[in-house]
């Protein structure tokens, strides 16, 4: 399991030159104490011989071409309960069986399938196609199915035959209560059975009885399916049509109210708000409204549904009166209670006037646009125009987002704060020598008079990506004209490369 | 900064016109001389929200500032000492929508600055509308700067106005151009004296604006004064450029 894992997440970890058959097996170990041990192996490491549990210096003996990775659990809890959301398109009730087993309940689910057999082999065809080995198989109860798809023992008639010819590691007991029972004499499943109950119970306690009544069928744990949270949605329908915009409003500051409700309930507050308005001769009116940080305060989202109707290009039009309104919260994020002002905490929120930033930002992006209030962000690019990027303000920000460059102590600016995008060009260009700064040029109908220079700054196209015409490298100036203004000019194209290269004004310095 | 001989006079001054010119929760108008001068008037208006501390800055631009003077560079701008993470851009389409965005923008006591950037006559910028932002910025505390670029002088409720354009660095080595230079003249203060004129260098290590000094004589016998006026004919020498 946290091989495949690792496999899916983070392919480059096995990118050789060779095919992937020929990697060396792999293990995964932790510290217990002061030994390191493995915890997780994957099958060619099974095959070479090692189990888990085995110290990693041993293990190293025996297989020397093992590669080690970490041990993390919680990761590949992450990674099963992914899968398990894959695998509601089967089911509605999947839950997962840390740490590497999905139970699907599907009863009443089969039919899209034309039978169990087909859906098992969609579910295994589609999680190779993710490199994950899947076994699996059916049982009338959870535990049956789980203990026969772990430990697939000899073939059988039926299922409770299959069941009986299990080990009885099946059981699911302690190593301690596996082994007492196998010193007894009992191997299988079936000879368990076959004793009273009331022994096993005597013996190995009322979870071992309990064990055994679930594989025979007699009880059933219940099904822990994944709780899916169901989208929050209110509404409101009128007997008699609101005809006015004001009390739509204030309708919808009832509901946000109660959704907000809803919301607490569950440590979460809306990002995305979507109120349908509907009108009473079948048009359906939307105002979406979005907002940077998760909330769940009336008062702002009322003045948000306030700025967002004020935006429309075409006022909201009631009609002959809306006779439902509907609320629903598109996209819900965690959102813990905060303390209140009056007792003492601060808004957890409006510490350090970040989040009254939040709310200009949600408001100026509620009303003339997400793409308008933008902040940046570095990009991994050497080309002037592409090292950044302008995102919504409003969006989260980027996972991982480049670093931006230091300056250097002393040095001035070598950017300019403004940058013509595209660039602008120059005429009457009359440099001394040919590779060197311009000694004057006309700009938007100015001549300019170069008192300093300083370059050029080679910036070469991105050779690596293709292109099919080759890509002319930039020389770049940092030039002051004899009043001062300080501007960034590049010569598109090296001499020789490029038959008259062009000069461009690319910014401005301050 | 500026230490101990001869240069006092000048230091002193540059600070008591930030003292007194530039003070926070103010409407101050910044007008660029020529329509050459746009990158002068910014970086000056920018290096002075850095001077007074008043981050994270807010610049509200309209659309049709992207394509006379180009798109913002956070990486220039950094440059000048204001991190990417305190900027927050806001283009809006047309006057009204500006004046609106500014509203919110200096009600908002998370902001330090509000940068208004506007292009040519704004009639929609009168005294009333200025009276408005001064009013809120009052009762907020934000700082907002008016960067009014190629526009003439109109009569406003802004409690200074200022004629910023280029001015010539002190070269570095290799006549490279130097740190940024302003050449500033305050064309109107709210209750006190105005038609002062400086050159002042902005340092961004410091975050402080400072006389420009004349580079170190490369040679002996080549100190040539290289600022005209010789107004900082006593300073010492300005750091050497570190060519690493």
């Amino acid at each position: 399991m946290p091989a495949e894992r690792l496999r899916a997440t983070r392919p480059h970890l096995f990118v050789r030159g060779d095919e992937a058959r020929t990697h060396p097996p792999i293990a995964f170990i932790e510290t217990a104490g002061n030994a390191t041990r493995l915890a997780a192996l994957d099958r060619s490491a099974v095959e070479a011989g090692l189990r888990p549990g085995l110290t990693l210096a041993d293990a190293r003996a025996r297989v020397p071409e093992l590669e080690v990775f970490p041990h993390d659990p919680g990761a590949d809890l992450d990674w099963l309960e992914r899968l398990a959301d894959g695998c509601s398109r089967y089911s509605p009730t999947v839950s997962p069986l840390p740490p590497d087993a999905l139970l699907l309940d599907i009863a009443g689910c089969t039919h899209a399938f034309e039978g169990e057999r087909f859906l098992a082999a969609d579910v295994e065809r589609r999680l190779m196609r993710r490199g994950v080995l899947v076994r699996h198989a059916f049982g009338d109860v959870p535990e049956i199915a789980h203990a026969l798809a772990r430990y697939a023992g000899a073939p059988a008639p039926d299922e409770r035959g299959a069941v009986k010819r299990l080990p009885v590691a099946a059981l699911g007991l302690d190593a301690e209560d596996v082994a007492a029972l196998q010193a007894a004499g009992l191997k299988t499943v079936g000879e368990v059975m076959a004793r009273p109950l009331s022994g096993i119970a005597a013996r190995f306690g009322e979870d071992a009885a309990t064990a055994v009544r679930r594989l025979a069928g007699e009880a059933q744990a219940p099904v822990r399916a994944r709780a899916v949270a169901d989208p929050i949605r209110v509404e409101r329908r009128f007997a008699e049509p609101v005809a006015r915009t004001e009390h739509a409003l204030r309708v919808i500051a009832e509901l946000v109210g109660e959704a907000a409700a809803l919301l607490e309930r569950r440590h979460e507050g809306g990002r995305r708000w979507q109120v349908r308005l509907f009108r009473s001769d079948g048009v359906v009116q939307a105002l979406r409204v979005e907002t940077g940080q998760p909330t769940r305060d009336p008062q702002l989202l009322g003045r948000l549904f306030a700025e967002r109707i004020d935006a429309l290009a075409d006022p909201l039009d009631p009609g002959f009166g809306y006779d439902l309104i509907r609320l629903e919260v598109a996209l819900a994020e965690r959102l813990d209670a905060h303390q209140l002002k009056l007792e003492g905490g601060g808004n957890a929120r409006a510490g350090a006037g970040g989040g009254q930033v939040g709310e200009l930002v949600d408001r100026l992006s509620t009303r003339l646009g997400r793409g308008r209030v933008r902040r940046f962000a570095a990009r991994d690019s050497h080309i002037p125009e592409q090292a950044e990027l302008m995102l919504p303000a409003a969006a989260p920000p980027l996972a991982s987002p480049a670093a931006w460059p230091e300056a250097e102590p002393g040095e001035p600016p070598l950017r300019p704060i403004y940058l013509f995008d595209p660039p602008e060009p120059v005429d009457q260009v009359i440099a001394e020598v040919p590779d060197g700064p311009p000694a004057r040029f006309r700009w938007r109908r100015t001549l300019h008079e170069v008192a300093r220079a300083e370059g050029p700054e080679r910036i070469a196209g991105e050779w690596w990506r293709r292109h099919d015409t080759p890509v002319p490298t930039r020389d770049y100036y940092r030039v002051e004209d004899h009043r001062g203004r300080r501007l960034w000019i590049f010569r598109h194209g090296l001499f020789g490369e490029v038959e008259a290269p062009r000069w461009y004004v690319h910014g401005l310095f301050a | 900064m500026i230490a101990a001989a001869g240069g006092t006079a000048q230091a002193v001054s540059v600070e008591g016109w930030q003292e007194r010119g530039f003070q926070r929760g103010r409407l101050h108008e910044v007008y660029a001389g020529d329509v050459e001068d746009v990158g002068a008037a910014a970086g000056f208006v920018v290096a002075q929200a850095l001077a007074a501390g008043a981050t994270p800055l807010l610049w509200l631009r309209l659309d049709r500032g992207a394509t006379v003077a180009g798109r913002l560079h956070a990486t220039g701008l950094a440059e000048l000492g204001l991190a990417p993470d305190q900027l927050l851009l806001v283009t809006v389409a047309d006057p009204g929508a500006l004046l609106r965005a500014a509203g919110d923008a200096a009600r908002c006591p998370g902001i330090g600055t509000l940068l208004l950037e506007s292009w040519g006559p704004m009639p929609a910028l009168d005294l009333t509308a200025t009276r408005r932002l001064v009013l809120a910025a009052e009762a907020s505390g934000v700082t907002v700067l008016s960067l009014r670029l190629d526009a003439a002088p109109v009569p406003s409720a802004a409690a200074t106005r200022w004629q910023v354009s280029a001015w010539p660095s002190v070269p570095l080595e290799a006549d490279a151009p130097g740190l940024p230079a302003f050449s500033v003249e305050c064309l109107r203060r709210r209750g006190g004296p105005a038609g002062a004129r400086t050159q002042v260098e902005w340092n961004r290590e410091t975050r402080s604006f400072r006389v420009p000094g004349p580079a170190p004589a490369p040679l002996a016998g080549a100190g040539i004064p290289l600022v005209a006026g010789g107004a900082a004919a006593g300073d010492p020498a300005a750091p050497v450029r570190a060519r690493r």
